[in-house]
């Protein structure tokens, strides 16, 4: 896990020609991320420059990794090379915005790779407002090592989001899942983790004992996941730069369904005793539990505010499955979810507007978001079985789980956006369920 | 005690017959020649008694059915102090993950419950929970869900710990 712990180094590229920012009439170049539908912003970005003849290869493969993260995304058109008049073969030389009107690019990415020792690369990228003829902010460099590659490609890929979004980006982060493997009734389980778009997909655990639902912890470090390797369910933490693992707790009883509260230092869970399931937190340091649900339904599937203040979970006090948002010291709690069907698995979105969750209603499965009070619920997918929404690190994308029926049945991990559009299957090498995305990487 | 070939064929003929549908039979008390399980055996306990009861969509609670086998269940754990009993508690596929465990829970805590409730000493009862993990059934219809959604007693020599 030793690439978890490298920090790559970034500063921005003095640019000894930058010409004053153009201030056009109608504003910088930008594309409002709205919930109707959008027409994706038209950008090229033409071959990375190779600035030594060994690093061709590599600046190919992050170039075309910086076009699959921005078309990815859907707010974002690529203009083919193919449509290209002309190219970008010195990184430092004056960009002929006529050619890129002409193609009708209104953003383009320019890159430059070069190799240094040591396996030390260096990523340089330069953006533009085609019809304004001025560079968006200044360009970047990025070092690290060539194993790296990738990360520094989905920074280049964020910078650009963020610069044309006016929000942040989310390319730079990783997923932990669970891997399945072998027939639906023999499925053997493990944690793995893999950059958010599938790439570089590694095994945390082996598969002798069932593991469900992992977590990230907010920085990243850690993960919460239930293992059954007692023979029972319960909650472990998995420390990434050690893989140590430890049980986090010896209550009686199972426990599962566990949460890091947003500054990383509580766990919130489900403990199950008697048939009965509460929510209780767990602080980490201390090991100092307290209950905060005491009631004979079941109550689980916490999940924290971003602010921390508060906890949206699921319980079947009124009959059947609904969401609730409670203090996160427990006590009262007010129910949020009134439409047809049942509600489980609430997520808080990291903006902190919405709600995602997982509804069923007369067989089918939905992936849905909510305000905090429940209103303008909206259901952004619909099949026999979609589960286990995660929020991506800038809120705008969800992540989760679809299952496929029948005796072979087996799922997959799909993402899609907050609005419903862009819905699409996240490339894993075998099956895949319980995604949770990190935060951003530093 | 290892089934032979006769006892997996006797276990067979007992499952066609609609196995957990009675008390142990006096009949086949002690050690058949042909190799039937023993009355005291985990084997017998799962061809004769029945080891398992199933519930209805999202709900734990226990039909006749189910308490005409868990009562042979009780009668057979009182006459057999040896062994003690994991009641695994199942759910099918139509539910989200972690509510499922927590349905698994409450459905093994039902069948707990009941059997000390007639007379089976609580510490020789231990519950787990597979929530949806661990089908029996594949289809994705009615038939296989109602057969998923099930508490199974699986017992074994020797006191839990």
């Amino acid at each position: 896990m030793k690439v978890l712990r490298q920090i790559l180094t970034l500063f921005a590229l003095l640019l000894a020609a930058t010409p004053a920012l153009a201030q056009s009439t109608s504003g910088p170049l930008r594309i409002e991320i709205t919930e109707g539908v959008i027409e994706p912003l038209p950008f090229a970005t033409p071959a990375f420059v190779a600035e030594n003849a060994a690093a061709r290869r590599l600046a190919d493969d992050l170039a075309a990794v910086v076009v699959a993260d921005l078309v990815g995304s859907g707010i974002f058109r690529e203009i083919p090379s193919a449509a290209h008049i002309s190219g970008i073969g010195n990184f430092d030389a004056p960009v002929q915005f006529s050619d890129w009107k002409a193609v009708n690019a209104q953003a383009l990415v320019t890159g430059a790779v070069s190799q240094r020792g040591n396996g030390q690369i260096a990523v340089k990228f330069r953006l533009f407002d085609v019809f304004a003829e001025a560079a968006l902010g200044e360009g970047l460099q990025f070092v690290g090592p060539e194993s790296d590659w990738r990360r520094m490609a989905h920074k280049v890929a964020d910078a650009v989001y963020a610069r044309l979004t006016g929000e942040r980006g989310y390319f730079d982060s990783r997923v932990v899942f669970v891997s399945e493997a072998g027939p639906k009734d023999a499925r053997r389980k493990r944690l793995a983790l893999m950059d958010y778009d599938g790439a570089n997909v590694r095994n945390l655990t082996d598969d002798r004992a069932l593991v469900l639902a992992p977590r990230f912890s907010p920085d990243g470090n850690q993960v919460l996941y239930t293992s059954y390797e007692t023979g029972m369910p319960r909650v472990f933490v998995l420390d990434l730069a050690t893989m140590r693992r430890r049980a986090l707790d010896d209550l009686p009883g199972m426990t599962f369904a566990p949460r890091f509260s947003p500054d990383g230092r509580t766990v919130l869970m489900s403990l199950s005793e008697g048939g009965n399931t509460d929510i209780y937190s767990v602080d980490l340091a201390s090991g100092q539990r307290s209950r905060l649900t005491r009631a004979p339904s079941i109550e689980t599937a916490p999940s924290y505010a971003p602010d921390g203040g508060q906890i949206v979970f699921e319980s079947d006090r009124a009959g059947n499955q609904q969401l609730y948002i409670m203090q996160a010291g427990g006590g009262e709690a007010r129910r949020i979810s009134f439409g047809a069907g049942r509600y489980g698995t609430p997520v808080w979105s990291p903006r902190g507007d919405l709600i995602a969750f997982t509804k069923i209603n007369k067989g089918r499965f939905h992936i849905g978001v909510m305000r905090l009070d429940g209103s303008e619920e909206r259901l952004l997918t619909a099949s026999f079985l979609d589960e286990g929404p995660t929020w991506s690190p800038n809120g705008r994308v969800l992540m989760f789980f679809r299952e496929t029926p029948g005796s072979s049945g087996a799922p997959s991990l799909y993402s899609v956006d907050v609005s419903g559009r862009n819905l699409k299957r996240v490339n894993t090498p075998g099956f895949g369920s319980d995604p949770s995305w990190s935060a951003l990487l530093k | 005690m290892k089934p032979t070939l006769a006892g997996l064929a006797l276990l067979a003929a007992l499952a066609l017959a609609g196995c957990g549908q009675g008390i142990p039979n006096s009949g086949l008390n002690g050690v058949d020649t042909a190799g039937n399980f023993q009355q005291d055996s985990p084997e017998f306990f799962v061809a004769s008694i029945g080891d398992r009861v199933l519930f209805t969509v999202d709900q734990s609670n226990l039909n006749p059915e189910a308490m005409s086998i868990l009562d042979a269940q009780a009668a057979w754990l009182m006459q057999n102090v040896e062994f003690s009993a994991l009641i695994e508690g199942h759910a099918d596929e139509q539910g989200t993950r972690e509510y499922n465990l927590a349905l698994g829970a409450r459905r093994a805590s039902a069948v707990q419950s009941y059997l000390v409730s007639r007379g089976v000493a609580n510490n020789r009862l231990t519950t787990v929970t597979y929530g949806k993990e661990r089908p029996l059934e594949i289809c994705s219809t009615e038939a296989c869900w109602s057969k998923n959604r099930r508490a199974v007693t699986v017992v074994s020599a020797g006191l839990n710990s």
